[in-house]
């Protein structure tokens, strides 16, 4: 079985949303609401249980020359967020129930029969995409078209895509293509070019690949993401120390217990 | 506004342009001067946040912080009393047998936490109804799941210990239920009463993660204290090992206040500021300083004066550890809204809320 990926080239949106409308249609999404936020013409805002793709409008400085800007215009750039299905996956490993799988594509799937809405996943997020309905009590997010790669389709957002900026195929193809497509932008003098694959934190990488315009950080990309797994460790070592002072503590006060009490320190923790 | 719209008319040419030029220049003024001085045109939340390496995307959050119910923070309360309580019940049993009154409220304490814990994370979750595919699977890797065990094995055992101790009526083979049951509870109780810290600390939340280290230690001081309170308060406010642990968790609870108070990194700031802060605060306060002082007068001398200063000191412990509680879901709530620790973003002065 393919191990598949998106590669989502901002250099390439053109912000129709199309990829918003495909998702919700195919995989029957409910409606996000509508606000206007005020701070630019996205009002889609973020990814949430209801928002599997999120397409963000990034306005920068006028940039004269560049897709024929008017000097006195702001630029544009766009992007289609989506869950970025971890290696190593924060909701996948918060999961008590066993709801959240890693598919044999290499994606993270919630199984919706087995969710019991704890919201575990919620805080485990390093990138803030799951989120917990408040009307059907369970957790949702981008199942990566489980379903139409099952029957050997591309997920319904690609396929939607008008100018190809968001790829779909195997991982090590659309990471070749990837440095290839930045080549190619800094030969043509887009020097602000980045690729975000987060490969050397604990996070692993990412099913999700993004070209940006720009530092990642400007689209909401954390620059060092960390899967809290990594924290067990220190926390469990803790909880073991807190818990033998606790018990030691209770049986010393209860040693002691006949003297007067106050000036004992032996109850420390 | 008359003067506006001749400056209007006289910029440019067409009324698109215009009004696009207009808009252009607004923006300019915002970003300069941080503000918009014209009366009539000034956008709510202004100076503007933009999409940059500065700002991220136009400061909005990164992270999503707990979606969970009141029922959660007061869960994280019961679980830590109840657990300590079992704790104490089972070390009385062992060191302190005369002492009947003591071990049987204490097993009531626990056994109480045991039936009202699992109903109050039942009554939290999405689809109460799956509350049982907690026990699907057993995940090391989740510190959820491996809570659900422990809660579930901690309200069996401290249940049973709590019936046994009630219809023994003296000894038989019911004592040694009891004595059984109280011992794997106090274990469990032990776990109780400090996965909690472990929950919260190994998550994607800065304000908690910062923290995976004292919280464990901090939760179960807080049960402890709790415990140790509610006793005090159902009548045991002379006994003395009572106090000297209400002390060591007063102790404990004041240490930790300091040194989050002390850190000065970002993350911390939701433990020490706005709401989240005061609640932070508030908790600690009453369940640190002020019950430790109150104890230390107190003493367990027994004499009236003692016992009402330790059921003052008691009470305050009780509200502190469950404020302390909800103020750090509420901690974790408003560290996810900001996305300047998880984009590492610069240092920058305090912007106008834009919600």
């Amino acid at each position: 079985m393919k191990v598949t990926a998106f590669l989502t080239d901002s250099t390439l949106c053109i912000g129709c949303k199309a990829c918003e409308v495909a998702c919700k249609e195919w995989n029957e999404v409910p409606a996000d609401g509508f606000a206007w936020q005020g701070l630019s013409y996205d009002n889609t805002v973020a990814l949430g249980h209801a928002t599997w793709r999120h397409v963000q409008f990034v306005e920068g400085n006028p940039q004269p020359g560049h897709g024929g800007n008017s000097p006195d215009l702001l630029s544009w750039a766009f992007l289609s967020d989506v869950c970025k299905h971890c290696e190593n996956a924060g909701c996948l490993e918060a999961c008590p129930t066993g709801s959240i799988v890693r598919t044999e594509f290499g994606g993270v799937y919630i199984q919706p029969d087995v969710c019991n809405g704890c919201g575990y996943c919620v805080v485990s997020c390093p990138f803030g995409v799951i989120e917990r309905s408040p009307d059907d009590g369970r957790a949702f997010k981008c199942t990566f078209c489980y379903d139409r790669q099952k029957a050997g389709l591309h997920p319904a957002c690609a396929t939607a895509c008008p100018t190809e900026s968001i790829k779909f195929g195997e991982i090590g193809e659309l990471r070749e293509e990837a440095e290839a497509r930045v080549s190619e932008l800094k030969a043509k003098g887009f020097d602000d070019v980045h690729v975000y694959d987060p490969r050397d934190s604990s996070v692993g990488g990412v099913h999700a690949l993004f070209i940006t315009r720009g530092d990642p950080k400007t689209y909401n990309l954390p620059p060092r993401p960390e899967v809290p797994t990594v924290r067990l460790g220190v926390g469990w070592k803790s909880a073991g120390v807190a818990a033998g002072l606790m018990l030691a503590g209770t049986l010393l006060a209860f040693l002691g217990g006949g003297h007067k009490a106050g000036g004992h320190a032996d109850g420390q923790y | 506004m008359g003067n506006t719209d001749t400056r209007f008319s006289q910029a440019s040419g067409g009324w698109p342009l215009m009004r696009e030029e207009r808009l252009q220049q607004i923006r300019r003024e915002a970003q300069d001067l941080g503000i918009v001085q014209q009366k009539g045109i000034r956008p709510v939340g202004a100076p503007f946040l933009q999409a940059s390496a500065e700002h991220g995307y136009y400061g909005l959050p990164v992270l999503k912080g707990p979606p969970w119910t009141p029922e959660v923070p007061a869960y994280l309360f019961v679980g830590g009393a109840a657990g300590a309580a079992a704790v104490i019940g089972s070390v009385a049993g062992l060191l302190a047998p005369s002492d009947r009154q003591l071990i049987r409220d204490a097993r009531w304490v626990a056994a109480l936490g045991a039936v009202i814990s699992p109903a109050l994370l039942v009554s939290d979750l999405g689809m109460p109804s799956r509350f049982l595919n907690m026990l699907r699977v057993f995940k090391i890797h989740s510190p959820m799941s491996v809570g659900s065990w422990t809660l579930v094995a901690f309200s069996s055992t401290a249940a049973a210990a709590a019936f046994a101790h009630s219809f023994r009526n003296g000894g038989g083979s019911l004592r040694v239920v009891e004595n059984a049951a109280g011992a794997l509870s106090g274990l469990f109780g032990l776990g109780l009463a400090t996965y909690t810290g472990v929950l919260l600390g190994a998550t994607a939340i800065p304000a908690w993660y910062e923290n995976v280290r004292v919280l464990p230690v901090h939760f179960a001081a807080s049960g402890v204290g709790a415990a140790v309170s509610l006793l005090e308060l159902k009548g045991h406010a002379s006994n003395p090992a009572l106090n000297t642990l209400g002390i060591a968790s007063a102790l404990t609870e004041t240490l930790v206040g300091a040194s989050v108070e002390a850190n000065k990194k970002p993350a911390f700031a939701p433990l020490k500021s706005g709401r989240s802060g005061w609640i932070t605060r508030i908790g600690g306060l009453l369940s640190g300083p002020l019950p430790l002082v109150l104890r230390l007068i107190a003493g367990s001398s027994g004499s009236e004066r003692s016992v009402r200063l330790r059921r003052i000191a008691a009470a305050s412990t009780v509200a502190g550890s469950l404020l302390t509680r909800q103020g750090w879901v509420a901690a974790g709530r408003a560290s996810a809204e900001n996305p300047s620790v998880p984009l590492e973003l610069p240092a920058r002065p305090a912007l106008a809320q834009t919600t």
